[in-house]
Protein backbone atom coordinates (compact mmCIF):
# COMPACT_ATOMS: atom_id res chain seq x y z
CA UNK A 1 0.00 0.00 0.00
CA UNK A 2 0.88 3.12 -0.78
CA UNK A 3 2.61 5.50 2.30
CA UNK A 4 0.52 8.36 2.11
CA UNK A 5 2.03 10.38 5.23
CA UNK A 6 5.93 11.32 5.39
CA UNK A 7 7.83 12.24 8.52
CA UNK A 8 10.83 14.17 8.01
CA UNK A 9 13.05 14.16 11.20
CA UNK A 10 16.68 15.25 10.41
CA UNK A 11 19.19 14.30 12.77
CA UNK A 12 20.09 17.01 15.14
CA UNK A 13 17.51 19.68 13.92
CA UNK A 14 14.88 20.78 16.62
CA UNK A 15 11.58 20.30 14.11
CA UNK A 16 10.03 17.54 12.59
CA UNK A 17 8.13 17.81 9.42
CA UNK A 18 4.76 15.60 8.73
CA UNK A 19 3.31 15.67 5.24
CA UNK A 20 0.20 14.23 4.19
CA UNK A 21 -1.99 14.17 1.14
CA UNK A 22 -6.21 13.69 1.44
CA UNK A 23 -8.40 12.78 -1.20
CA UNK A 24 -10.35 15.73 0.08
CA UNK A 25 -10.96 19.22 -1.00
CA UNK A 26 -8.96 21.03 0.81
CA UNK A 27 -11.99 23.30 2.79
CA UNK A 28 -12.79 19.63 3.94
CA UNK A 29 -9.48 18.97 5.15
CA UNK A 30 -9.65 22.62 6.96
CA UNK A 31 -12.88 21.64 8.23
CA UNK A 32 -11.60 18.54 10.39
CA UNK A 33 -9.27 20.88 12.30
CA UNK A 34 -11.42 23.82 12.84
CA UNK A 35 -14.94 22.26 14.06
CA UNK A 36 -14.61 21.00 17.49
CA UNK A 37 -16.94 17.54 17.12
CA UNK A 38 -14.89 16.95 14.21
CA UNK A 39 -11.73 17.08 16.10
CA UNK A 40 -13.02 15.06 19.03
CA UNK A 41 -13.78 12.18 16.27
CA UNK A 42 -10.63 11.65 14.49
CA UNK A 43 -8.13 12.74 17.33
CA UNK A 44 -10.00 10.38 19.91
CA UNK A 45 -10.38 12.83 22.24
CA UNK A 46 -12.66 15.27 23.79
CA UNK A 47 -12.50 19.31 22.93
CA UNK A 48 -13.05 21.06 26.15
CA UNK A 49 -12.54 24.56 24.10
CA UNK A 50 -11.93 24.83 20.66
CA UNK A 51 -11.61 28.85 19.44
CA UNK A 52 -10.65 28.51 15.75
CA UNK A 53 -9.48 32.19 15.33
CA UNK A 54 -6.83 34.30 15.84
CA UNK A 55 -6.08 34.49 19.32
CA UNK A 56 -7.98 32.09 20.41
CA UNK A 57 -7.09 29.06 22.51
CA UNK A 58 -8.22 25.35 22.78
CA UNK A 59 -8.01 22.68 25.43
CA UNK A 60 -8.33 18.55 24.82
CA UNK A 61 -8.53 15.85 26.87
CA UNK A 62 -8.63 12.08 27.13
CA UNK A 63 -10.15 10.07 30.01
CA UNK A 64 -10.30 6.20 30.26
CA UNK A 65 -13.43 4.45 30.86
CA UNK A 66 -13.23 4.62 34.37
CA UNK A 67 -13.56 8.63 33.71
CA UNK A 68 -9.73 9.32 34.88
CA UNK A 69 -8.01 11.62 33.08
CA UNK A 70 -4.91 9.89 30.87
CA UNK A 71 -4.09 13.01 28.93
CA UNK A 72 -4.52 16.82 28.96
CA UNK A 73 -3.56 19.17 25.84
CA UNK A 74 -4.08 22.92 25.52
CA UNK A 75 -2.52 25.85 23.27
CA UNK A 76 -3.01 29.16 21.77
CA UNK A 77 -4.02 29.99 18.25
CA UNK A 78 -1.34 32.93 16.84
CA UNK A 79 -2.70 32.34 12.87
CA UNK A 80 -6.05 31.48 11.86
CA UNK A 81 -6.55 31.52 7.38
CA UNK A 82 -9.33 29.44 6.69
CA UNK A 83 -8.60 27.29 3.84
CA UNK A 84 -4.72 27.66 4.49
CA UNK A 85 -2.72 28.22 7.60
CA UNK A 86 -2.89 27.64 10.96
CA UNK A 87 -0.45 28.35 13.57
CA UNK A 88 -0.57 27.32 17.29
CA UNK A 89 0.92 26.16 20.07
CA UNK A 90 0.46 22.53 21.84
CA UNK A 91 1.20 22.17 25.38
CA UNK A 92 0.65 18.39 27.44
CA UNK A 93 0.04 19.70 30.62
CA UNK A 94 1.25 17.59 33.98
CA UNK A 95 4.33 16.49 31.87
CA UNK A 96 7.85 17.37 31.93
CA UNK A 97 7.65 18.36 28.32
CA UNK A 98 8.27 21.81 26.86
CA UNK A 99 5.38 23.17 24.47
CA UNK A 100 5.56 22.82 21.21
CA UNK A 101 5.14 25.26 18.42
CA UNK A 102 3.15 23.91 15.08
CA UNK A 103 2.53 25.19 11.73
CA UNK A 104 0.32 23.68 9.98
CA UNK A 105 -0.42 24.66 5.68
CA UNK A 106 -3.44 23.16 3.70
CA UNK A 107 -3.07 22.84 0.26
CA UNK A 108 -5.05 22.65 -2.22
CA UNK A 109 -3.64 20.12 -5.18
CA UNK A 110 -6.99 19.35 -6.80
CA UNK A 111 -11.10 20.25 -6.95
CA UNK A 112 -10.77 16.81 -4.85
CA UNK A 113 -7.32 16.52 -3.21
CA UNK A 114 -5.30 18.47 -0.94
CA UNK A 115 -1.99 18.28 1.07
CA UNK A 116 -1.29 19.21 5.04
CA UNK A 117 2.44 20.14 5.96
CA UNK A 118 2.58 20.33 9.97
CA UNK A 119 5.87 21.50 11.09
CA UNK A 120 6.51 21.09 14.50
CA UNK A 121 9.40 23.08 16.57
CA UNK A 122 10.44 21.47 19.73
CA UNK A 123 12.56 23.72 22.77
CA UNK A 124 15.63 21.29 21.96
CA UNK A 125 17.02 18.16 19.81
CA UNK A 126 16.46 16.00 22.84
CA UNK A 127 12.78 16.61 23.38
CA UNK A 128 12.39 16.71 19.55
CA UNK A 129 14.04 12.83 19.89
CA UNK A 130 12.24 11.77 22.82
CA UNK A 131 8.69 12.67 21.17
CA UNK A 132 9.66 10.79 18.23
CA UNK A 133 10.65 7.72 20.01
CA UNK A 134 7.72 7.69 22.11
CA UNK A 135 5.35 5.43 20.01
CA UNK A 136 8.76 3.49 19.69
CA UNK A 137 8.62 3.07 23.34
CA UNK A 138 5.22 2.69 23.94
CA UNK A 139 5.08 -0.47 21.34
CA UNK A 140 8.28 -1.71 23.26
CA UNK A 141 6.42 -1.64 26.60
CA UNK A 142 2.90 -2.67 25.18
CA UNK A 143 4.76 -5.95 23.70
CA UNK A 144 6.71 -5.89 27.37
CA UNK A 145 2.91 -5.53 29.43
CA UNK A 146 1.96 -8.55 26.75
CA UNK A 147 4.59 -10.24 27.95
CA UNK A 148 3.54 -10.01 31.37
CA UNK A 149 -0.05 -10.60 30.75
CA UNK A 150 0.92 -14.26 29.88
CA UNK A 151 3.68 -15.01 32.19
CA UNK A 152 0.64 -13.75 34.66
CA UNK A 153 -1.42 -16.56 33.24
CA UNK A 154 0.88 -18.65 33.12
CA UNK A 155 1.28 -18.40 36.70
CA UNK B 1 11.57 -5.99 38.80
CA UNK B 2 12.81 -7.19 35.65
CA UNK B 3 16.31 -5.47 34.49
CA UNK B 4 15.70 -4.97 30.52
CA UNK B 5 17.96 -3.36 28.16
CA UNK B 6 16.68 -0.78 26.01
CA UNK B 7 18.46 -0.02 22.55
CA UNK B 8 18.02 3.07 22.95
CA UNK B 9 19.75 3.58 26.13
CA UNK B 10 22.39 1.24 24.43
CA UNK B 11 22.71 3.69 21.90
CA UNK B 12 22.73 6.93 23.71
CA UNK B 13 25.90 6.32 25.21
CA UNK B 14 29.02 7.75 22.82
CA UNK B 15 31.46 5.18 23.60
CA UNK B 16 29.04 2.38 22.86
CA UNK B 17 28.09 3.96 19.55
CA UNK B 18 31.32 4.46 18.74
CA UNK B 19 32.05 0.57 19.41
CA UNK B 20 29.15 -0.19 17.41
CA UNK B 21 30.58 2.10 14.10
CA UNK B 22 33.84 0.18 14.68
CA UNK B 23 32.43 -3.15 14.51
CA UNK B 24 30.19 -2.45 11.66
CA UNK B 25 33.27 -2.65 9.11
CA UNK B 26 34.49 -5.87 10.45
CA UNK B 27 33.77 -8.30 13.14
CA UNK B 28 36.55 -8.24 16.13
CA UNK B 29 37.63 -9.30 19.25
CA UNK B 30 37.26 -7.55 22.70
CA UNK B 31 40.69 -7.14 22.81
CA UNK B 32 41.33 -5.59 18.94
CA UNK B 33 37.73 -2.97 20.15
CA UNK B 34 39.60 -2.42 23.29
CA UNK B 35 42.89 -1.31 21.64
CA UNK B 36 40.56 1.67 20.22
CA UNK B 37 39.64 3.38 23.16
CA UNK B 38 41.30 4.99 26.12
CA UNK B 39 39.30 3.86 28.70
CA UNK B 40 39.83 1.04 31.16
CA UNK B 41 39.19 -2.76 29.82
CA UNK B 42 36.54 -3.85 31.88
CA UNK B 43 34.66 -0.71 30.68
CA UNK B 44 35.11 -1.94 27.31
CA UNK B 45 34.15 -5.34 28.37
CA UNK B 46 30.54 -3.53 30.04
CA UNK B 47 29.63 -1.82 27.11
CA UNK B 48 30.21 -5.01 25.02
CA UNK B 49 27.74 -7.03 27.64
CA UNK B 50 25.37 -4.28 27.08
CA UNK B 51 25.15 -4.29 23.26
CA UNK B 52 25.29 -7.81 23.01
CA UNK B 53 22.19 -8.27 25.39
CA UNK B 54 20.28 -5.48 23.38
CA UNK B 55 20.71 -7.80 21.10
CA UNK B 56 22.93 -5.02 18.94
CA UNK B 57 25.86 -7.24 18.63
CA UNK B 58 26.46 -10.88 17.97
CA UNK B 59 29.64 -13.20 19.50
CA UNK B 60 31.05 -15.26 17.15
CA UNK B 61 33.34 -17.89 18.16
CA UNK B 62 36.22 -18.18 16.17
CA UNK B 63 38.27 -20.93 18.13
CA UNK B 64 39.56 -19.72 20.94
CA UNK B 65 38.37 -16.10 20.20
CA UNK B 66 35.34 -14.47 20.50
CA UNK B 67 34.53 -12.33 17.74
CA UNK B 68 31.87 -9.66 17.82
CA UNK B 69 29.91 -8.57 15.36
CA UNK B 70 26.95 -5.99 14.25
CA UNK B 71 23.57 -7.35 14.49
CA UNK B 72 22.69 -6.02 10.80
CA UNK B 73 18.24 -7.11 11.62
CA UNK B 74 18.58 -5.10 15.08
CA UNK B 75 20.54 -2.07 14.08
CA UNK B 76 17.82 -1.77 11.32
CA UNK B 77 14.98 -1.99 13.94
CA UNK B 78 16.60 0.84 15.38
CA UNK B 79 17.27 2.62 12.21
CA UNK B 80 13.18 2.41 11.81
CA UNK B 81 12.48 3.83 15.17
CA UNK B 82 10.80 6.77 13.55
CA UNK B 83 8.07 4.17 11.79
CA UNK B 84 5.99 4.04 14.84
CA UNK B 85 5.70 7.59 15.13
CA UNK B 86 4.75 7.73 11.44
CA UNK B 87 2.32 5.15 12.27
CA UNK B 88 0.03 6.59 14.62
CA UNK B 89 -0.12 9.95 12.29
CA UNK B 90 -1.19 8.11 9.38
CA UNK B 91 -3.56 6.37 11.25
CA UNK B 92 -4.79 9.22 12.83
CA UNK B 93 -5.22 11.32 9.20
CA UNK B 94 -6.97 7.99 7.46
CA UNK B 95 -9.60 8.50 10.33
CA UNK B 96 -9.77 12.12 9.78
CA UNK B 97 -9.68 11.08 5.94
CA UNK B 98 -12.70 8.71 6.44
CA UNK B 99 -14.93 11.05 8.61
CA UNK B 100 -14.57 13.91 6.13
CA UNK B 101 -15.58 11.96 3.05
CA UNK B 102 -18.59 11.11 4.64
CA UNK B 103 -19.52 14.17 5.83
CA UNK B 104 -22.42 16.15 4.95
CA UNK B 105 -22.88 19.93 6.14
CA UNK B 106 -25.68 20.48 8.50
CA UNK B 107 -28.68 22.83 7.02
Amino acid sequence: MERKTKVEAENGKQEIIITRAFELPVELLFKAYSEPEIVEQWMGTKVLKLESRKHGSYQFETSDPNGNVMFRANGAIHEFIPDQKITRTFEMENTPFAVQLEFLEFEKLTENTSRLVMQIVYKSVELRDQMLKMPFAQGLNMAHNRLQEVGDQLK
Amino acid sequence: MILRRDVFQAIADPTRRAILILVASQSMTAGAIAANFDTARPTVSKHLQILTECELLLQQQNGREVYYEINAKKMKEVADFIEPFRNMWDDRFNKLEAIMKNYKPEK
